[in-house]
């Protein structure tokens, strides 16, 4: 008697990473990958799903209310290691955390991540995935080799980057069907540690000078600043750079958080008065030390993921995060535009962070990643005051020619989207019509009228 | 209890009944990483396949595979685990892990359903266990380690037909280690409580008893290699249990556990 195969269940519990949108999902569990055609061909345009990871996206491109999830955490077979080339293959429901427990001891990392390791292999493809080394090696899609896709149709299809459908499933949100599994080429690394260094910049002007200065001497590079601060020290910050170690053991993460958030934090815990103070502090603790150091990968790349539920600080009505990326020529003053919009609304961003992309090209049509600067910010969610805020940036970013990234969206409009993305209305016909999203409901609908001879 | 220096985790052989269950890819992963050799037999041949191989890119340094029904291979279970430990040149540990929850209100009216829950959970088991047994002893080193269940421990009317197949295996596994004792080999049945696995997807998940695949995984690999004969995971379902069978049943009756 085996185990009944995976049925959709009535779930209420599925909330994406920002904790704004509470509804109620129909989820199916599967384990095997030959449970995965019945499931894909029970999904129509009538009654569509999506597959869904760890749920680290932050807004809506993850959540499909009253509609039907395929959870593919199950689905986390290695399907293939070569210690000697780095080439991984793997079931789309491994995490990228368990892909590191192989992959560092063989002396091999991942090509890039995000700033968390609880994302799958299937999400790092559907959100094209960048990470603190954008600059040498573009995004997670810039080292993908091959992709199975399963359409609802029950077409199985293997991709290669040639494929039209490959470059629409890049950066495609899960929309142009259920990735089964996911090729990539794994980076050589010499030590688990990173040689790091801090430096403090006094403001954002000076972030600009200190990024193409240190740009090329780094293969990981991010800034954190403090948006509280206005005047001359507008998005004064800390410039951090680093380089695996030469030499060094390679050990692996621990699995663990550290630390964890048992509960929802009360209501306004992170407030302007309490971010203040973190910011000083972090500040003045940073900038008087430009010592180098060396930090082991799990701290260096995900400081985060020490502290399970984080994003329950922001307690029950949860938060919203905003990144977006504004092309070179534009970005300085772009930049200063929006932190300028920001300190004038005195909303608390805890986490910020400033970040130049390199040249290298994304090869997915919805790829967020473009050669200059990207913001991201979390602000806690204060309802319409916290969205009038968002839609200042919004007017912002669009006029400087930029995007927004959709991982972290949960709000934007359809003619915010189709500005930011060119190429979307070629994705859209190689989207699987049994498939959507909240998010892709929302930025689909035809607004803007066909352009005009 | 005497116990024999145990063999270092590298290299440690290990036969997996049931290799496809949640709680027992979990186990194998544990052990993977530590570079075992393992005979994974279940159900499904291109899944066992699969399992294998990924056990191996996680350090397995060997990952066999045999598909097999283990209700219907019992009978020459003995024939089955000698050719086993041939197969990974020396044996260790035996871990069952197949089980079946079934419906447990079909099975008190469809006798054939009864025979079949009982066969599966306790039967085949037990001759699994039996036949592990005999050869850990004559080997003087080694372990058992059966999953029961805590609804083996009292029964009620939500579910005692499973639970009185997963007691029964209990007891057969205290009754095998007690005969164990002198030779040195060892025999564990663990019960677990509540686990999120494909087993019990139809049940509502909240509340904080319910416990990971890989968290009980790591209670099977303790009980491989120490502890008593009849061990929960996690570890508080001890009390929690032995509070139940204190009830008295004048009590317990008015309740739908």
């Amino acid at each position: 008697m085996l185990p009944a195969p995976p049925e959709f269940r009535p779930d209420d519990t599925i909330r994406s990473w920002g904790r704004i949108v509470r509804s109620r999902h129909r989820l199916a569990r599967p384990v095997f990958r030959d449970q995965l055609s019945s499931l894909a061909t029970n999904l129509r345009a009538e009654d569509p799903g999506l597959a869904v990871g760890l749920l680290r996206s932050y807004g809506d491109s993850n959540l499909n209310p009253d509609g039907r999830l395929i959870a593919m955490g199950g689905l986390d077979r290695i399907l293939e290691f070569n210690r000697e080339t780095g080439l991984f293959r793997a079931e789309a429901g491994l995490s990228l955390s368990q892909c590191l427990r192989v992959l560092v001891p063989a002396g091999w990392f991942l090509p890039t991540t995000p700033g968390s390791r609880f994302v799958t292999l299937g999400g790092a493809v559907a959100n094209d995935v960048h990470g603190k080394n954008h600059h040498s090696a573009g995004s997670f899609g810039n080292s993908v080799i091959r992709i199975a896709l399963r359409r609802t149709d029950g077409a199985l299809m293997e991709l290669k980057p040639d494929n039209p459908l490959f470059t629409a499933t890049i950066g495609g949100l899960g929309l142009t069907g259920i990735i089964e599994w996911v090729e990539f080429q794994a980076k050589p690394i010499t030590s688990s540690s990173l040689d790091a260094q801090d430096l403090p910049f006094s403001n954002v002007s000076d972030y600009f000078e200190l990024a193409a200065d240190h740009h090329a001497r780094f293969e990981h590079t991010m800034a954190w600043i403090d948006c509280l601060s206005s005047g001359t020290s507008l998005g004064r910050g800390i410039f951090s750079g680093a380089n695996w170690s030469k030499q060094g053991p390679l050990s692996v993460h621990d699995e663990a958080p550290r630390y964890a958030m048992p509960i929802e934090a009360p209501a306004g815990v992170l407030n302007p008065l309490t971010v203040r103070a973190y910011n000083q502090l972090r500040y003045s603790l940073k900038s008087t030390n430009r010592r180098p150091y060396q930090a082991h990968y799990g701290s260096f790349l995900y400081p985060l993921d020490g502290i399970a539920h984080w994003n329950r600080l922001y307690g029950r009505a949860g938060f919203f995060q905003y990144q977006c990326v504004i092309p070179a020529p534009s970005a300085k003053p772009a930049t200063i535009d929006l932190l300028k919009r920001i300190v004038r609304s005195g909303e608390a961003s805890f986490l910020a962070v400033l970040k130049d992309f390199g040249p290298i090209a994304p090869r997915g049509l919805l790829s967020f990643p473009t050669e200059g600067t990207t913001l991201a910010l979390d602000f806690p969610n204060r309802g319409e005051r916290t969205l009038r805020l968002l839609a200042d940036l919004d007017a912002i970013v669009l006029s400087a020619g930029g995007r927004l990234y959709p991982a972290k969206d949960g709000r934007i409009s359809a003619e915010m989207f189709q500005a930011g993305f060119p190429n979307w209305s070629r994705f859209k016909d190689l989207v699987d019509p049994g498939l959507s999203s909240a998010l892709w409901r929302r930025v689909s609908v035809s607004s803007l009228p066909e352009s005009t001879p | 209890m005497t116990s024999l220096p145990t063999r270092p985790r590298a290299s440690k052989r290990v036969i997996i009944l049931g290799a496809l269950s949640a709680i027992a890819v979990a186990t194998a992963r544990l052990y993977a990483a530590d570079g075992a050799r393992l005979m994974l037999v279940g159900r499904g041949d291109m899944r066992l396949k699969d399992l294998a191989q990924d056990l191996l890119a996680r350090g397995a340094s060997l990952a066999l595979t045999v598909d097999m029904d283990l209700e219907q291979g019992a009978k020459d279970a003995p024939r089955y685990l000698s050719t086993w430990r041939e197969d990974l040149g020396g044996l260790d540990h035996v871990l069952l892990f197949y089980g079946a929850l079934g419906d447990d209100l079909r099975a008190r009216e469809d006798m054939a359903a009864l025979q079949s829950l009982l066969s599966i959970n306790f039967t085949s088991a037990a001759c699994w266990c039996a036949a592990s047994g005999s050869l850990l002893g004559s080997q003087n080193a080694g372990s058992l380690v059966a999953v029961s269940s805590v609804a083996g421990d009292r029964g009620r009317q939500s579910n005692f037909v499973y639970g009185a197949a997963k007691g029964g295996l209990a007891l057969f596994v205290q009754g095998l280690a007690h005969a164990l004792a002198p030779t040195g080999a060892r025999a564990v049945a663990l019960k677990p409580g509540f686990v999120d696995t494909p087993m019990t997807a139809h049940l509502p998940k909240s509340g904080p008893l319910w416990a990971s695949p890989e968290a009980i995984a790591q209670s099977v690999r303790r009980a491989a290699d120490h502890g008593g004969p009849i061990q929960y995971a996690p570890t508080i379902w001890r009390s929690i249990m032995l509070a139940i069978r204190l009830v008295p049943s004048g009590l317990f009756h008015k309740t739908k556990l």
